[in-house]
Parts: C-alpha cells; structure tokens; sequence
C-alpha cells in the first residue's frame, strides 16, 4: 500500500503527509511536480505549503504541473486524493472540486488547534471515523476561507458533501463552517486543517488525524 | 558616466569623493587611500565603505568580543565544530549530529519598513545556517516594542510579527519561541532579533572559503536589485535623527518562495558533493561575500561583475557591489562540478550563474565589462578595517539610579490587595497572554516539534528513532542590565539557561544579540563591556561558550538609548525528547504536590511590579548566583529523566503568582498554594529573586524528590497542591481560573485587532 505525496516548489508539510502515511502503515512515496508518472502509488496527498510562494493565487500555478494532469485523470477513475490546505487549494483550481479558497477574514495567517465534526464518514479518507465524530486537529493557513455560490453550497449539503465542519468559532470565515468537502464519488477530499500534524501525541495536540490515513488504507484494500 | 577603473583613480588622485555619505569618516578614508597607494576606485570605496561600517565590521565592539575567546571552547555535550567567526557556530551533539545555531538582529530596517525589515531578517538568519551545510529545523524571535499603547507600535508591531510570520511559515520552519517584550525605551527603535537552529551529520560541515586555483565562483538564487543599497552602512551604522530624508529604499525585500527553493537546492548541493566553500550574500552583499570568501582562501579572486544577473539592468557596478538584495548564495566550485552544480539549481528553478574564479594573486580583482575597477587585498576590506577603542565610563547617573531602590515602595498586603496586584500584573502588556503574536507562526511544520512557546524552551527532535533532541530558550531582562549591565548580562544567561534546564534539556552552548544604543556614548559603551564581562564570566562560571552572535549598536531616538538589551539564547540537549518537561498542570496531576525551589529574597527592583504598579525603575538586581543555578539545572535535568516531576516553570519576570498563572492556565487546572513559612506572602508572589523554579511532583515519588534535593543541599519548600478550578493562596484569596484567563488574554487582542 503506497501513498504518494507530491513536492511543489513551494509545498511545506510534504515530510509530514509522508511521516504520516508511515503511522498509519503505509509506505509513503515523494512524487515530484514535474514528474508525470505516478509510480504506481495506491492513493496520493496534496500537501499543505505556499506552492510557488502563493504569489498569482494559492494553488493557481500548481495546478498546472505535469503531475497534476495524471492526478487529474486518475482521480476520475476513482484514485483516493487528499489535498490538504495548500492542496485543497489546489484541488479547487484543478477543478476535481467546487468553490474556492480566499484570504482569511481577518486577513491574518493564524495557527490553532481547531474542534471539527466530521459529517462524511462515508468518504475514501474519513471511513475510520464516527458518523459526526469530533475531533481537534492543526489548523494554519493563510487563505483558508472557504467560498463558494449558494446553488454550491446547498447542492454540497444536500448531497452530504460536507466532509468537516468547524466547530466552536469561525477561525477564517469559511461559508457555512465548511473545513472540507469532497467530490461526488467520495474518493477525493479537500480539507483546510491538517491532520498530517495530528499523528503523534509527542509533536502534535492529539492524534486525531490518524484516521485520515488508516481510512485510505482500508478503502485501497477494499476496492 | 564613464566607468571609474583602476587605472582611472591612479591618473586623477584628486577627484573628490562621496566618502563621508557613504559613512566613512575621514581619517577611515584617508586609511584606504593608504592602503591602496592611491585613491579609491568609486567601486572600491563602494566595498569598503560597506564592509568598513559598525555592522560588517563589528568596529566598536571588536576588542571586546575577543574576550569570548577565553572562555574554554568545549561544551557539556561535546565539541564545538566552528565557533565565532563562521557564518554560525556548531556543536556536536551526539549520535554523529551536530547542530548549529545563532540570533541576529534586524533592528533598524524593521522600524523604516516593520513587515520586510522583520521577514528579511528571519531569511538572513536562516542562510547562514544553511551556509554551514544544515538543514534550518526552527526560529525563534526575540521582539521588543515601545509601550502597546503608543500609536507607532500599533503600526510597528503588526508589521513584524506579520513580516516575521509570513516569511518563517513560507520556508516551512516552526518558530517554537522568542520573547514579546514593552519598554518605552523602544518605541524609536523596536529589536527584532532572529534566531535560527539548524541540524546536520558531521561530515555535512562546511566552511566558507575559496580555495583552489581555477575554481569556479557561482552566484546563485534570486537576481540582483536595487533594494537595501547601502543598508549596513547607511541604516544599521547610524541614529535616527528626526526630520531626516526618508531611508526606503535602503530596506531589502523578501522573497521567501525563493528562500525555499534556495534552502532544498543548497541542501542538494551539499548532498551532492558539488560543493567546496559556500556563504550566503546578507549585509555587505556582494562585497562582503566576495571579500570574506577571498580571504579564507589561500588564493585570490577574479569576479566579472557584468556576469552578474539584475532585476534592473540600470544598475551600476556600484550598486551592484553594495546591493544586499536578499536570497543569494555564492559557492566555490571546482570546474568538473560546475555543469551538475548548475544542473541540480535548474531543478529547482534556481538561476547560477558563474561570475568568477580562484586566482592565485592573493588580490581581489573585479572586473567591469573587461575593465577593472577593483584591485585590493581581500583583507583589507574584509578584515582589517578600524578597530576602535571607544571610551567608556561609568554614567554619572548610576550611582542614584542603584540607590533608588523598589523595595521602599508601598505594597499590597491584604488579601484583597495581592489579588488586584495579581490580576493587574497578568493583564500587563509584558506578563500577559502572547497567543496574538504566537498564533500567527506556524509551531507543527515539519512535525518535530516537542515543545513551542508559551513553553520555558522550545523543543526539536532530532532523531526519531534515538529520541535525541535539542531545546533552545531566548531571554534578557533589559531593565535589570539597565541597573546593573554586568549583573543584568549574567542574569539573562542564567535565565536562558534555566529556560532549557526546566524542560529537561542540559545547557550546552551560548549565542547572543547585543542590543545598545551609540557606541560613540561613551555610558552606552560602558554598558556595553560590563555586559560583555558578566557574559564572559557567567559562561566560564557555567562551562558553556558563546559560539556566535551579533552586535546592534545605534539603537537610540536622539539622546536616549533603549535599555542595555544583551538577548542570550542558550540551546540544551535532551537524549530523549519524551522525557521534556512542559509547564502545565493537567488533569491527570491533580493532587500533584508542587514545590518551590530556591531561596526568595527581597528582590523587587526592576521587577515587573515595580514597573506596572509604580512604573519604577531603580536600585540593583536580584543577586545571581551561577552555581546555584547549576545545581538548579542538575536537579530539573535528573527529576526529568527519571520521571520524578510531571511539570515545571521557571520563575523571573512576575515572580511565583506568574509562574502558578502560566501553569494553570497551560493545563487548564488551578492550585491551592501556600507561602512557606517564615515567607511574607507579597515577596512569596512577586519577588524576582533568580534560581528559581516551581516544580509539580507525583505524590508517589515525593520522599524521592525531596532527598534528591535534600543530598544536593538545594533549597525547597513545598508550596501547595495541584487542584481545583482557581488559583486559591490560602489565607489571602482565591481567583477562579475563568476570570484569570480573562485578564491574562484580553489585553493584546484589546489593543491590536
């Protein structure tokens, strides 16, 4: 079972997205934004970071890396894909799903630990949690305010599409709590906090994002 | 314009020459003038002017900083691999790592452009780590305002810690630490001091130099522009005098995302092995990097300025020398290296170019479209710039100041009274909750992180496996240096060093960041070498050396300098991070006994009572004792490892009722405490006396604690008990948690958001 994390010029958390897959018990694999092959990995994570500095808008430039265009296609076909943070930022300008991220509200970058509620557990990386299953986990990001139109979000409801909510206050002023979301078929999932840094009680608040990882174990295995 | 070469300064030795703007005074001038047999070229003067200023040349300071040398050059951890004088000093750790690490400031381009002058400063700091071959782990910054409620801090202090977060997050370093600090003394002149700790395997070690005959010089990283042209010269060598022109443009800007690439791409020429010597391009820019690696070689260098690649082309040979734009490395590589060399920067969409090469002259020769325009020994301009001998002498004032002391003022002594005076001092801008500041850096990146501010130290992990880790602590009391600069330079050192002792780590090694007003008063130069003298003492006390650090000089708005500010930082080591110890009381310590440790004095002056209750700032230090201190740290060290406390804190600013706040709220459970006997319960509370630390010890291991510290003969009396919802001081008054961290938190978001 191999996950693969992709390094863009710019991505930040990718040895922890790898350190992570390692916890969980898989066997992590760096992919390279250049690269176009996949080498063969079961499952892929978009990590956080400011991908080329942030500078156009966040995740714009990544988006068009050779990489990205198989991620694009594979996921199509079902291939888990986790974009955290910078990746679902990324996640969003590639289109494998809805809305966007901007500027938080209070326009600062801010670093917390966050209460979730994990309100899809039927997803490719959430099946190891509860149904409504709260958790604490890193929150840090700097254009982490989810947006999308009305139509989006209700449709996002109404199909159970949100996969995480904040709970307790707004940390960025994310429309409708909204921390993460996935696509239709459930194997892709974006979320803004990051349970890559929730794995080890040494080094993190909790290890309440261990189950991000274990739950794309079991979904590769059973597909 | 034509171009001013070499041969153009020998025939016209009499043009006249923009020195003094450039900083130079006149006899500096006439010493280049005889150094080189003639005039200056306009880009020599250039050079020298930059690498001859108070920054570059640590001219002031110079004969005091030897006094570091004699401090014995091995640490309780193991051997020191480079000290002063290398981009940043190494130790060896253990286990075939060593770690480097060093604080510099960035104090004056932070007051002209608070969010670039912070952001440039973390990213300085970082490639000097990198520039000995270690991969950056974690920053630390150490910041000091003007009074939270002055207007320019509210547009001072948004701009550094958003310029000190925005560039840290994006290289993806957690920044585990520093110290938030207010004095009116600061309010023209904000310290922004940066540290950063890097980690590498022994044979990973680089030195900056130039050596081989025919070796290739490459620049590499960002292209060269038009900012910070002249910023050591101009801005850090000088006071603000008010109604001066606009100094902007000498500010550098930041590119982090460049800074990124530039950390992998350099970690991957390393590991490559392409590498020969290496320095990062900060102040003094080109001319620094140029002269300094020059001058470690065994050779000399030839540099084709034209070869350098700029952001705008209109850039003169001048300002090309001078530029400090920022996010630039030159390396010396050999010519079979260069095409992999220029290989792996193209991977990271890093530009190289190759600019120049070793020569055998021992001359620096710099060549401007096929002329040349620079002809010097390297180490004229790197090394062998004035030294002055600034007088110093003790202030008129001192004597008063030292005799104004705070223990004649009144205080609180009913209970109702030491409550008020509590919650006065938690809200205090000082004492008070950091989170505004702290929550805007990331702490998680790179998932090693064991401990992070509001701890006593900020803990990395090294090893996953071995569990080796290290903890860094920053800290200086500025009013205590004011009252007595000797005493008050020990008294940082000691308190950083007990920083890192309490979570379990041993004090290993010293980097300082001198902050003073102007070296050419001849009191602030006073301060400045009895700082110099207690540090050198306290590290030959302690057995740890100063392995680098910085010296600021011209802090001061018109005739008033900032507090004496010597910010020491001292990293521990720790075999294995899960035994750190954090400072919270948590639910499962509940009826954990806490003892104090050390003895409390009527210490009072230059306390933060003293300050926020009386806005008093007079009499002499508390008195510091370095052996005690020791003992101190083998106590907390050993209590540690073999699991007989679960948490502690030190005591300094605030006294014992901080400490117990800091706990409580930490870990969310509050304490029933006691003075012990024979302690009045104000000094119990708010006394500043040194050496001392509130530890929480399991009821089952108490007899074993106690006859540890009993054999040691160390002070200890036991104080109270972990339980409850409140801070309750038996007898006196009980202040429920709820309403503690109220106060404790509402007072930066009150001012700044």
């Amino acid at each position: 079972m191999k996950i693969g994390v992709v390094t863009f010029p710019g991505s930040l958390d990718d040895a922890d997205a790898r350190r992570a897959a390692t916890v969980a018990g898989a066997e992590p694999v760096a992919l390279w934004h250049g690269d176009a092959d996949l080498h063969g990995v079961d499952a892929v994570v978009l990590p956080g970071g400011f991908s080329y500095g942030d500078y156009l808008r966040a995740g714009a430039i990544s988006r068009f890396a050779p990489v990205m265009e198989t991620i694009i296609k594979k996921a199509g076909e079902g291939l888990p894909v986790l974009g955290i943070c910078n990746g679902f930022q990324v996640l969003c300008e590639s289109h494998l799903l809805p809305g966007a991220l901007i500027k938080n509200h209070h326009r600062k970058f801010i670093c917390k630990d966050q209460p979730l509620r994990i309100e899809n557990n039927r997803t490719a990386w959430t099946s190891d949690y509860d149904a409504n299953h709260e958790i604490t986990i890193v929150l840090k990001n700097q254009d982490g305010s989810y947006v999308a139109d009305e139509a989006t979000l209700d449709r996002l409801e109404g199909e159970g599409r949100v996969v995480a909510r904040y709970l307790a206050e707004n940390p960025n002023g994310s429309y409708r709590d909204i921390a993460g979301i996935t696509n239709e078929r459930g194997n892709v999932v974006g979320l803004m906090p990051h349970p890559e840094h929730c794995v080890e009680t040494l080094t993190g608040p909790t290890t309440d994002g261990l189950g991000f990882f274990t739950s794309v174990l079991k979904a590769v295995v059973s597909s | 314009m034509s171009t001013d070469t070499v041969s153009n300064a020998t025939s016209t030795p009499d043009v006249e020459q923009p020195w003094a703007e450039l900083g130079l005074k006149p006899d500096e001038y006439q010493r280049i003038r005889d150094i080189l047999g003639r005039r200056p070229t306009s880009c020599e003067l250039a050079m020298y002017s930059v690498m001859w200023s108070e920054h570059c040349s640590y001219k002031s300071s110079k004969v005091h900083l030897r006094k570091f040398g004699d401090i014995p050059q091995e640490t309780p951890a193991g051997k020191m691999l480079a000290g002063i004088g290398e981009n940043a000093g190494v130790i060896d750790i253990g286990e075939g790592y060593a770690v480097t690490f060093k604080v510099e400031s960035h104090n004056h381009p932070s007051y002209v452009e608070p969010y670039q002058g912070a952001a440039t400063g973390v990213g300085g700091i970082v490639r000097d780590i990198i520039a000995m071959g270690a991969r950056p782990v974690a920053v630390m910054d150490p910041l000091r305002f003007g009074p939270l409620d002055a207007p320019d801090t509210k547009r001072v202090l948004p701009g550094i810690v958003s310029g000190v977060g925005g560039y840290g997050n994006s290289l993806g370093l957690p920044n585990i630490g520093g110290e938030v600090v207010f004095d009116p003394t600061y309010l023209g002149n904000p310290l922004v001091n940066a540290l950063c700790i890097g980690v590498m395997r022994h044979e990973d070690l680089h030195l900056a130099n130039a050596t081989g005959v025919g070796n290739q010089m490459i620049l590499y990283g960002a292209k060269t522009g038009g900012d910070g042209i002249g910023g050591v010269s101009v801005l850090a060598s000088e006071t603000f005098a008010e109604g001066g022109p606009t100094k902007r443009p000498a500010v550098q800007v930041g590119d982090p995302f460049m800074e990124k690439l530039l950390i992998e791409c350099t970690l991957e020429l390393f590991a490559a092995k392409v590498v020969e010597g290496i320095q990062d391009l900060g102040g003094g820019g080109l001319s620094c990097a140029t002269s300094e690696l020059a001058s470690a070689g065994d050779g000399g260098m030839r540099v084709s300025l034209d070869k350098v690649p700029l952001r705008d082309a209109s850039l003169s040979p001048e300002e090309i020398l001078m530029s400090e734009s920022q996010e630039r490395m030159m390396a010396c590589v050999t010519t079979d290296n260069v095409e992999e060399f220029l290989k792996i920067c193209a991977k990271w969409d890093v530009q190289a170019d190759v600019i120049g090469e070793v020569t055998d002259t021992g001359r620096l020769e710099i060549d401007w479209h096929g002329e040349r325009v620079v002809d010097v020994l390297p180490e004229t301009v790197a090394h062998e710039g004035p030294v002055y001998n600034r007088p110093y002498a003790r202030p008129d004032w001192q004597d008063d100041l030292q005799a104004d002391g705070a223990e004649k003022l009144p205080r609180a002594t009913t209970g109702t009274e030491l409550r008020d005076t509590l919650l006065k001092l938690v809200a205090s801008p000082n004492l008070c909750d950091k989170s505004w500041v702290t929550d805007q850096y990331d702490r998680y990146v790179l998932g090693n992180s064991v401990l992070a501010q509001p701890e006593d130290s900020g803990m990395i992990r090294v090893d996953e496996t071995s569990g080796l880790g290290v903890a860094v602590s920053t800290d200086c009391n500025g009013r205590f240096a004011k009252l007595d600069p000797y005493t008050g330079a020990k008294l940082a050192l000691a308190e950083s060093y007990r920083n890192v002792a309490t979570t379990g780590a041993r004090p290993a090694a010293v980097t300082d960041c001198l902050n003073f007003g102007s070296p050419e008063d001849s009191g602030v130069m006073w301060q400045f070498t009895e700082a110099i003298r207690g540090l050198v003492d306290g590290c030959i006390e302690l057995g740890i050396p100063v392995t680098g650090g910085n010296v600021s000089f011209y802090n001061q708005t018109g005739e008033t300098p900032i507090l004496p500010t010597p910010v020491v930082g001292v990293l521990g080591v720790i075999d294995d991070v899960t035994r750190r110890t954090p400072i919270g009381f948590t639910a499962e310590m509940e009826g954990h006994q806490l003892y104090l440790l050390g003895e409390t004095e009527e210490e009072l002056s230059g306390s933060e009572w003293a300050h926020v209750v009386h806005g008093h700032l007079g009499g002499r230090p508390p008195a510091v004792d370095l052996a005690a201190e020791q003992q101190l740290a083998d106590i907390l060290i050993n209590a540690s490892r073999d699991g007989l406390i679960d948490a502690a804190h030190d005591v300094s600013d605030g006294g014992v009722a901080q400490t117990l706040v800091e706990s409580a709220l930490r870990g969310g459970v509050g304490a029933r405490v006691w003075a012990p006997d024979g302690l009045d319960p104000f000094l119990f509370l708010f006394a500043e006396s040194a050496g001392r630390a509130v530890v929480a010890v399991p009821r089952t291991e108490e007899v074993r604690f106690t006859d540890m510290c009993t054999a040691r003969r160390f002070p200890h009396a036991k104080i109270g008990v972990i339980t409850g919802d409140s801070l309750d001081v038996q007898d006196q008054f009980e202040l429920p948690l709820t309403e503690l961290r109220t106060a404790w938190t509402r007072t930066l978001p009150a001012v700044l958001s």
